[in-house]
């Protein structure tokens, strides 16, 4: 009996033992690989790496002395559990002990102090806002829900959405403002996140140490489709962002932006969407600004690839393919205001390849 | 209240009142709308918690079924967002506050040797409102949608008036008008364990012989108290804004969203002591008895815990390191914060110290208490973390926040629960639930919780952020996330286990002894179930762990010495509870489940504008708090 119930214990244990040893490999190791290139572990801007790098050595301290604590738990439950030959006197009544007390306050005081230091100078350190020639400044308008850029530079006003690029080692500056409710803008592989909170600009510095596409999203609960208010940042190389720039501040010719007003004029579309003519000084609407849409990778709050029959599906129904509920002035169904398919159709078709500017980088266009 | 009288006087006829004839049954189906006795008023507590905490684990699982993969389709973005809203509401305001008050309305007056509450009546209102506020917060299922905002509401998103449909549907107006009403049943019974505890101690009980599950009740009550006003306050703003088009977080208008979440978390951290610290005071208790050994460091655990709730009001903001209010106020928040962990990891070392050297009996009740020490650490210990403000940039609003805090909240607090119940069931029902069963419970919640939550963990650091209904392929989330999912499953079948030990125990279970476990406090110096006046007679207090000094006292090597059996340690036998007894105890009464009952009515009228049906509220609110003022606490049988 004693056997069976020693043998049943041990193999609780290693079962047990087994499936912790899983479960943390499992996570450690966790299927995230490179794809994810959403991942505050694997930065690729010097806020993220700073903020990593001060993070790591106290992470592996309470790794230890949570381990060390687990350990201890399980120790004294064992070593000291009840048996048959125990003392029939009890155990050893003690009541306290200073010294061990004093000690285990002072002892995380002194760790708590060590790690104040850097925690501290880091704050004081990611708070400084770059200035000078080299600092590119972007205005960010959260949405519900979609991020709305406006590159502010002299010389280089003009609007995007969901998308934006950045060169390589050059600090950006984003002004971050809502006019509905809080969002906050994160793209761990850059930097920590920052609150869009209405009534309060903020700031925050982003800065990528290398060429690549960097995805994040918004992690403050704004409402139904908080899930789907992605972005993605594109840094590139001075010369690459450049060109992007001279594209974006291009404006639609004439004959396209009159294609544009007969395809919308139906159906209202630029009563929300803004398009850069050339003459007038473009204003943000309370759509995202059509101008270069064909340019991006992706739309919808960046979680459709832009593609025609995705592009057709969205002009078709929007809120079938994105759910909105009740909010006022969202892009309607205009499938329900009598739009045909093929309709849906031409005014996408338009928007991928006529807005791109160089159409041919989506086989629907070729 | 504890004068003895005559028994010939209680058989009187009750005097009429006006209205109604005061109810006297104390046995029998109908007495539980009108007890007052704090031993049945917290079961009540407990059993509508506990059907609240699986309510809200259904929701917990509905969510983990959504996300097992990328893409979900199991729940809409709608129902989704009301699930994990509903998620966390349940949790905190149906269902730990709740069972702290149940596990303090049963064990506060029999720990301190007192025969009832210092309020009796207040403290059943507190009950009914509870009840009443929960069924009002579900009932918005029906009436035109679930709250929907989180469990945090941050305005605008919830303040907005309905008309902007930046929430569909009324669930932000019910979660307002739902949480004000709760509050007001979380207050009263605040102030009620403070009187108790300071006023109605048993002679010879002074405050540094209180057990530490009474200490850190009182300082739970004192959070509770001073924690409720600031949400009410903010609440009120919210409908506020919402329906009366006030403008109090409207900043197009001049109001201030972060005025919300200065004024929420000034209340939500707290509120986080409130619901651990009952986990804590459990867990403090279980341990010396389990292991033969007093609380190591009995005053530095009190003192810890006091500390803990002085600090407690110190670290709000670090909810807001992410809201941009500057490196001094982040620096600020960031030291009081590390400095919260100092008395927390005071504790867990003095427990670990009570059980060093113990003659340790690894029973269901133990297990559970140090399955509490192990997660609950854990849980401290990512908090640590948190507290590098740069590093929470990262981790704040993402699975890591989701990983941290349910290690404090259900490793620790559900833990400490579920020990409480298996330690305590014996002294409640009289009968021991079954240890096999209760091993089974321990090892695969223990199993469960580990499997859902490490992994999120790494999914916050792997940049999943909390509250999305969905999440694409091509992250490389959907293995740890299904993970979890399967952990969550292995958490209900432990509850499903525990289910079944109680319907089994309720069956079949043997009437055990009436000291099974060698305790150490009152509670174990009356019969179990204890008669409805708890002592009769109130037992002279001479040390810490009284009834333990009644059994046994220390050799010159601290050794344990078991007392000849004495008059002192003997425990009264069960009565049948109809049993007449010469006792006055305070009179059932209708009046504060009327007075409750207005609330909701209330409530409604609120949130649909029916101006009529808030005035009949009042009605019956006014009806029930005038009676009751004019009604004296215990009938006179004259």
């Amino acid at each position: 009996m004693l056997d069976r119930i020693q043998r049943l214990r041990r193999g609780a244990v290693t079962t047990v033992g087994t499936a912790t040893l899983v479960v943390v490999l499992a996570s450690c190791g966790g299927g995230t690989g490179p794809d994810n290139r959403q991942n505050a572990l694997h930065p690729a801007g010097s806020a993220a790496h700073k903020i990593l790098n001060l993070m790591t050595p106290f992470f592996w301290v309470a790794v230890v002395v949570g381990a060390a604590v687990v350990g201890m738990t399980i120790f004294v439950a064992v070593r000291f559990r009840e048996r048959p030959g125990d003392d029939e006197r009890g155990p050893v009544q003690t009541h306290g002990n200073i010294v061990l007390e004093v000690s285990w306050t002072i002892i995380p005081f002194l760790i708590l102090a060590v790690m104040a230091v850097p925690t501290v100078a880091t704050i004081f350190d990611l708070a400084k806002i770059p200035k000078g020639p080299n600092v590119i400044h972007v205005d960010v308008a959260a949405r519900q829900w979609f991020w709305q850029y406006e590159y502010t530079d002299k010389g280089t006003k003009f609007y995007t959405a969901n998308e934006m690029h950045i060169p390589v080692h050059q600090p950006v500056v984003l002004t971050l403002t809502s006019n509905n409710v809080i969002h906050s803008f994160w793209v761990p592989a850059l930097a920590g996140k920052k609150d869009v909170v209405p009534g309060h600009p903020n700031t925050l510095t982003i800065e990528a140490d290398h060429a690549g596409t960097f995805l994040g999203q918004c992690a403050e609960y704004c409402g139904l489709s908080h899930a789907n208010m992605r972005l993605r940042v594109i840094a590139q190389s001075r010369a690459d962002y450049d060109a992007w720039v001279r594209q974006q501040q291009t404006p639609l010719s004439g004959p396209k932006i009159t294609q544009f007003d007969t395809l919308a004029k139906p159906w209202g579309c630029l009563s929300c969407h803004s398009v850069t003519n050339g003459d007038k000084t473009v204003t943000a609407r309370i759509g995202p600004n059509l101008t270069h849409v064909g340019d991006r990778d992706a739309f919808a709050g960046d979680i459709y690839p832009m593609t025609l029959d995705n592009l057709t599906k969205w002009v078709y129904d929007a809120p079938g393919r994105k759910p909105v509920g009740p909010l006022v002035g969202w892009m309607p169904s205009f499938k329900q205001a009598g739009m045909t398919m093929a309709q849906a159709q031409q005014i996408a078709k338009y928007l991928l390849c006529d807005t791109a500017t160089d159409p041919s980088v989506h086989p629907e266009c070729r | 209240m504890t004068t003895v009288e005559d028994a010939t006087a209680v058989v009187k006829a009750p005097v009429r009142t006006r209205i109604l004839e005061r109810p006297r049954a104390t046995t029998g189906p109908w007495s539980w709308f009108t007890t007052v006795d704090h031993k049945k008023i917290a079961i009540m507590y407990a059993t509508t918690a506990l059907f609240f905490f699986l309510v809200g684990g259904v929701e917990a699982l509905a969510i983990r079924l959504q996300l097992a993969a990328p893409n979900g389709t199991i729940l809409s973005a709608a129902r989704y967002n009301e699930f994990f809203t509903m998620h966390g509401t349940t949790m905190v305001f149906l269902m730990g506050m709740p069972l702290a008050a149940a596990f303090g309305n049963y064990f506060l007056p029999l720990m301190i040797g007192a025969r009832d509450v210092a309020f009796p009546r207040l403290n059943m209102f507190g009950y009914w409102v509870f009840l009443f506020g929960g069924i009002f917060l579900y009932s918005s299922f029906a009436f035109g949608g679930a709250p929907d905002g989180g469990w945090f509401g941050y305005a605008p998103l919830t303040s907005t008036p309905l008309s902007q449909g930046f929430l569909p549907g009324r669930g932000a107006d019910f979660w307002a008008v739902g949480l004000i009403m709760l509050g007001i049943g979380s207050v009263a019974t605040a102030v009620n364990f403070i009187v108790t505890a300071l006023n109605m101690r048993a002679p010879g009980m002074t405050m540094m012989k209180m057990p530490v599950f009474c200490w850190m009740m009182l300082v739970v009550a004192f959070l509770t108290l001073f924690a409720m006003p600031p949400l009410t306050a903010a609440l009120i703003q919210v409908f506020m804004d919402r329906n009366f088009h006030t403008n109090f977080f409207n900043a197009a208008a001049g109001g201030d969203p972060l005025l919300y979440q200065n004024l929420f978390w000034i209340f939500g951290h707290p509120e986080v002591y409130i619901l651990i610290l009952p986990g804590m005071a459990i867990v403090s208790e279980i341990l010396p008895v389990f292991s033969r050994k007093p609380l190591f460091g009995y005053s530095v655990v009190v003192f810890s815990g006091i500390a803990i709730g002085f600090l407690g009001w110190g670290v709000w903001a670090h909810h807001m390191f992410a809201t941009g209010i500057g490196p001094v106020a982040t620096s600020a928040f960031s030291l009081s914060t590390m400095l919260i962990g100092i008395p927390t990891g005071v504790k867990i070392f003095n427990w670990l110290a009570t059980v060093w050297g113990g003659q340790v009996r690894l029973r269901t009740p133990m297990l559970f208490a140090l399955g509490f020490i192990a997660q609950f650490t854990i849980g401290g210990l990512s908090g640590v973390l948190h507290s590098i403000v740069p590093a929470d940039t990262q981790q704040t609003d993402t699975y890591f926040v989701v990983a941290h805090f349910h290690y404090v909240l259900f490793g620790g607090l559900v833990f400490a629960i579920f020990g409480g119940i298996y330690y305590w069931y014996p002294k409640i029902f009289g009968k021991m639930l079954n240890e096999k069963m209760g091993k089974l419970n321990f090892w695969l919640m223990v199993i469960g919780f580990n499997l859902t939550f490490f992994p999120m963990h790494f999914l916050g650091f792997e940049g999943e952020p909390r509250r999305t209904y969905t999440y694409p392929s091509g992250m490389g989330w959907g293995t740890l996330n299904l993970m979890a999912t399967i952990g969550a499953f292995v958490i209900a079948l432990s509850v499903l286990v525990f289910l079944v030990n109680v319907i089994f125990t309720t069956r079949r279970g043997e009437m055990c002894g009436e000291d099974p476990w060698d305790a150490r406090t009152l509670e174990w110096l009356t019969s179990s179930p204890p008669p409805e006046y708890n002592f009769a007679e109130i037992p002279i207090v001479e040390h810490r762990d009284e009834f333990w000094h009644r059994k046994y006292t220390e050799d010159d090597e601290g050794r344990l010495v078991k007392l000849p059996a004495s008059e002192a340690a003997v425990i009264p036998a069960r009565r049948d509870p109809s049993e007449p007894h010469n006792i006055h105890m305070p009179s059932p009464s209708y009046w504060p489940f009327v007075l409750a009952l207005g609330l909701p009515i209330m409530g409604y009228g609120f949130v649909f504008k029916w101006y009529w049906l808030l005035a009949i509220g009042v009605l019956i609110a006014f009806f029930g708090l005038n009676a009751w003022t004019i009604e004296p606490a215990t009938q006179e049988h004259h």
